[in-house]
């Protein structure tokens, strides 16, 4: 499977995203520049963390407006996997390809901890290698990933299996209903704080995020057969 | 512009009357406002070392690892395989305390432009922090919003950039509240046939400047730096840097792919003086002058004299020299990343740094008279100060609770308390290398290109240093070295960052001259040559000096990738067992003296006094030769360093992993049980073990002739002591384990 890992100014996790798929999942991975029109023979793309353009006026509020968002939106819309981290979640929001917003944590300082996660939802292309009764131990590291939304969005979410994490026992940023990542209407578009990619090596600690990876190939696979 | 200089002038850019004297001499004339301006900033203290270069040449600076040793942006280390490591440690005390937020996040900032400007991509920051303490009873308020607003500094700007902040320390007395030190040192990784110099060459190559335009901010700040404060210090805040770390982050990333052109013969960071030092030393170090002209550096603001844009310390700027005919593809790069990047002058052959503005000629001044004929001083020294009585009270044999007591109020000291609240606002595991984090005794990363890792240790003791500089600097190089055989590293090189009061003062400058001999003779000792450093003199405020708090920061290497042990239990049922002896250093009546240098003088009896524990530098090297053999030979679970706090500390904090396992010690002693319990003396480590591996561990203790002592098991929720089968004491974990948690958090909301 080949992922394309876009690279804005002021990206930082793009290099961990590239290191992860490749040598701990043995995938393709293909840097994506923002300036660039086209994403290329990509099956999936992986937004990745980090301050883009400075997170100035307001986190991805500026990345939303960058040449590689018009064909990542057409590359969403026509179903393809999409996965925003921490950064990459906030600006799939700004740009509409997820609802909800990501605002400052509730005690308004940054935080980088380790934390457990459960699965919304086992019916999605990115939680399906996931156990139900087994949280993953993923990483954060954000000053704002409290996930927000008005209530009746929140319902909707809820109603529609969207939400893809939720954060167990500790919620360390104030997100509202425990939300750690969302799906879109699509279910083909992944937002979350954690860092999967952060968790795919056990010298550096955990092991857990490679369980969405394993999905997102998992259901490439599918796909393609079906194509096939 | 031709504005009067005279001696009066001079001595307001603090340059004495005999150094104004030697500037005329030297150049035959009455020197242009330009001129002086940039003088006064290449022979501060700050930038040209006149106090203490005479000293910093004791220091070993040469060994087998070693590329590139002092003198450079950073210094540089063989790795192996081809790779090398450049890294080094800086302060920013001064703007920190002005501004803590901006003085803290520049401080990185410049250290990371250091490290890069060399090629390096940067893996790693850590720091060395002292405050005033944050329940201090004067000064606590103000001392809380200069910790805050440091942490979140270093955070910002680390954490935006890219770079993991994995360790480091943090310490507190009231010495620092109107004088707090921020030292941060960074680590690179990079190839050995990849290292650039900031030096210029060849005749008629361009000068380029790139980076943030020049602003008037840090007007005159290496200035700042280098004189104490008094009650118009707070009208310098106009004087500090304001930090763009996304702006760094391009130039980061702009830089290391603009050398990969080749077209790059020379390159230097705009840091202290900006302009001025980045010319005058890359057209000293290459022997070579520098023409430019100052209308063609792109700038943020109007009007500005040339006195100002020489001088400003604007931020995320860099100065570079590249082959005359591809300067082409040098400002290509730049101009994809969105940055300035503007050709500002030539490289010549007269040695000259020639400023040019609006046509005429502002400065002509010999590069090597800027740099390498600064003012050198063998200032006085006399006995170092000191204000501690040798003598403390009478120390009466402590009872079972008051034993537990001390270990609680220890724990709970902003000292030894968790640091977490801090280290958690950093960004510690991005790049995914990070395989010892921060609270560890040393950090670690993977160095996925070269297949092995490297330890890095931080670490100071003012309080040892203010009774013995000398051994009190010793003992942190000790500190240092034991925290990575901890984790099974081997020392290979040093820097230091040297944090005085004012030099002018004798007994101040003989603090500066022992703590320098000290880390000379225990740096040869354990094989740590220092690369560069930093030296801040003039901490001090209304004539009051800190006190003395050199810092070093040492690098270890290892030979894999994995991720060692730490410094906590892991399994109930092993063995502890503490390397190195119960109190090998004591004799006589020479143990009250010492203690009172301990953490549990200064924090249970409110003083201090006598001397720094005992170090016999062979019995250290010993401790650190088995404890790297035993944790090579994986056959411990866990190593922690008996440190601040002494056994009892150490023994607690081992009980603190992610699942609390307790411990039931015993052991015997003739000395007195305080002593016994939180006296300091070094070359001590404590381990946990499986029962099946002592036969091996007593075996590499004894063929290295290092005592081992065998103090219990581990297991259950409580710490348990059994002392001289008289004294019994009994800690639940869960408790000793929530002060030590909560303690920091709960001082900074203290109101």
């Amino acid at each position: 499977m080949k992922f394309g890992v876009i690279i804005f100014p002021g990206s930082n996790c793009d290099h961990d995203a590239l290191y992860a798929l490749t040598h701990n999942l043995g995938q393709q991975a293909a840097e994506i520049w923002h300036e660039s029109e086209e994403l290329g023979d990509v099956d999936a793309v992986f937004v990745p963390g980090g301050f883009s353009y400075g997170d100035y006026l307001r986190c991805g509020a500026i990345a939303r407006f960058s040449p590689v968002i018009r064909s990542l939106r057409r590359f969403a819309d026509s179903g393809g996997l999409v996965i925003g981290v921490c950064n990459g979640f906030q600006i799939l929001c700004e740009a509409g390809l997820l609802d909800g917003a990501l605002i400052r944590n509730q005690d308004l300082r940054f935080v980088c901890r380790t934390v457990d996660l459960v699965p919304g939802t086992l019916d999605s292309a990115f939680t399906s290698a996931c156990q139900p009764d087994r949280p993953l131990r993923i990483p954060i590291a954000h000053g704002e990933g409290c996930f927000f939304a008005d209530k009746a969005t929140l319902d909707r979410i809820e109603a529609e299996d969207r939400v893809a994490f939720r954060y167990s026992g500790n919620n360390p940023n104030g997100s509202s209903r425990d939300i750690a990542g969302v799906l879109s209407e699509g279910r083909n578009v992944l937002g979350m704080m954690p860092h999967p990619e952060r968790a795919c090596d056990s010298a550096v600690g955990s092991t857990d995020g490679t369980a969405v990876f394993r999905s997102m190939i998992a259901a490439a696979g599918k796909s393609l057969r079906h194509a096939g | 512009m031709q504005a009067e200089v005279d001696e009066r002038t001079a001595a307001e850019h603090g340059l004495t009357a005999e150094e104004y004297r030697r500037i005329t001499d030297r150049i035959g004339r009455v020197p242009t406002l330009t001129e002086l301006g940039i003088l006064s900033v290449m022979w501060s203290e700050h930038c040209s070392y006149k106090s203490s270069r005479l000293h910093l040449k004791k220091l070993p600076t040469r060994g087998e690892r070693i590329l590139v040793g002092p003198g450079e942006n950073a210094g540089i280390v063989d790795i192996g395989g081809g790779w090398a490591a450049a890294f080094k440690i800086e302060s920013h005390n001064h703007p920190s305390y002005i501004e803590p937020f901006q003085g803290a996040a520049t401080g990185v900032g410049g250290i990371l432009r250091d490290i890069f400007t060399m090629g390096a991509r940067p893996v790693a920051v850590l720091d060395a922090l002292r405050f005033g303490p944050p329940d201090d009873p004067e000064n606590g308020a103000a001392n809380r919003r200069i910790i805050r607003g440091v942490v979140e500094g270093i955070a910002h700007y680390g954490n935006c950039i890219g770079v993991p902040t994995i360790g480091g320390e943090c310490s507190f007395d009231p010495c620092f509240s109107a004088n707090p030190l921020v030292n941060v040192f960074a680590l690179g990784v990079f190839r050995q046939d990849s290292i650039f110099l900031g030096s210029a060459k060849g005749l008629g190559n361009p000068v380029i400047y790139v980076g943030a335009k020049t602003g008037r901010d840090g007007i005159q700040g290496a200035s700042m730096a280098s004189a104490e404060f008094d009650e118009d210090s707070e009208a310098k805040r106009p004087n500090v840097q304001v930090g763009d770390p996304f702006l760094e982050k391009l130039l980061l990333e702009a830089c290391l792919e603009a050398m990969r052109t080749g077209a790059i013969l020379g390159i230097q960071d705009m840091g202290a003086a900006g302009l001025t030092c980045s010319t005058a030393e890359m057209g000293g170090r290459g022997g070579v002058g520098i023409e430019i002209e100052l209308d063609r550096v792109p700038q943020r603001e109007s009007g500005m004299t040339p006195y100002e844009i020489m001088l400003s310390e604007s931020q995320e700027r860099m100065l570079l020299v590249a082959e005359r005919g591809r300067e082409g593809e040098v400002l290509a790069v730049f101009r994809k990343w969105g940055l300035d990047a503007v050709e500002i002058g030539t490289v010549t052959s007269d040695r000259l740094l020639r400023v040019k503005h609006g046509g005429s000629v502002v400065a002509e001044l010999d590069t090597g008279f800027l740099s390498d004929d600064a003012p050198l001083y063998d200032r006085p020294h006399s006995e170092p100060r000191r204000t501690a009585p040798l003598d403390g009270p009478v120390l009466s044999e402590p009872s079972a609770a008051d034993l537990l007591a001390g270990i609680e109020a220890l724990l709970a000291s902003p000292e030894l308390n968790s640091k977490r609240w801090i280290w958690e606002q950093y960004d510690h595991q991005v790049r995914t290398n990070t395989t010892s984090g921060p609270g560890a005794d040393a950090a670690v990363i993977r160095i996925k290109e070269a297949s092995v890792s490297l330890a890095m240790s931080l670490d100071g003791n003012s309080r040892y240093c203010a009774l013995d500089p000398r051994l009190g600097t010793q003992l942190i190089v000790a500190e240092c070295c034991r925290n990575l055989a901890t984790v099974g590293a081997t020392p290979i090189a040093a820097t230091n960052n040297l944090n005085f009061g004012n030099p002018e003062k004798p007994e101040i400058m003989a603090q500066l001259v022992e703590s320098i001999e000290g880390m000379a003779e225990a740096c040869r000792h354990f094989g740590t040559p220092i690369t560069g450093g930093n030296v801040s003199l003039y901490n001090e405020t209304l004539g009051e000096g800190i006190d003395p708090a050199p810092v070093l920061g040492i690098v270890g290497m290892l030979e894999h990738m994995a991720a060692p042990i730490g410094t906590c239990f892991t399994h109930a049922g092993d063995l502890v067992v503490l390397l190195g002896g119960l109190l090998p250093d004591c004799q006589g009546d020479e143990l009250p003296r010492r203690f009172g240098s301990s953490q549990y003088a200064k924090t249970l009896l409110g003083q201090t006094w006598g001397l720094p524990p005992t170090l016999n530098l062979e019995h250290e090297a010993g401790v650190h030769e088995a404890t790297r053999s035993i944790v090579r030979q994986n056959l411990a679970h866990s190593a922690h360093d008996v440190g601040s706090g002494g056994l009892a500390v150490a023994l607690a904090e081992c009980c603190f992993g992610p699942e609390p396992i307790g411990a039931t010690i015993a052991f015997d002693t003739n000395q007195p049980l305080l002593c016994a319990m939180f006296h300091e003396c070094p070359s001590r480590v404590l381990l946990s073990l499986p029962r099946a591996n002592i036969g091996e561990v007593v075996a590499i203790a004894a063929s290295l002739h290092v005592p081992l002592v065998e103090l219990g098991h581990t297991g259950g929720s409580t710490l348990t002591f059994g002392l001289n089968s008289t004294t019994r004491m009994e800690a639940p974990v869960a408790r000793l384990r929530r002060i030590w948690e909560s303690s920091f958090e709960a001082s900074l909301e203290a109101q």
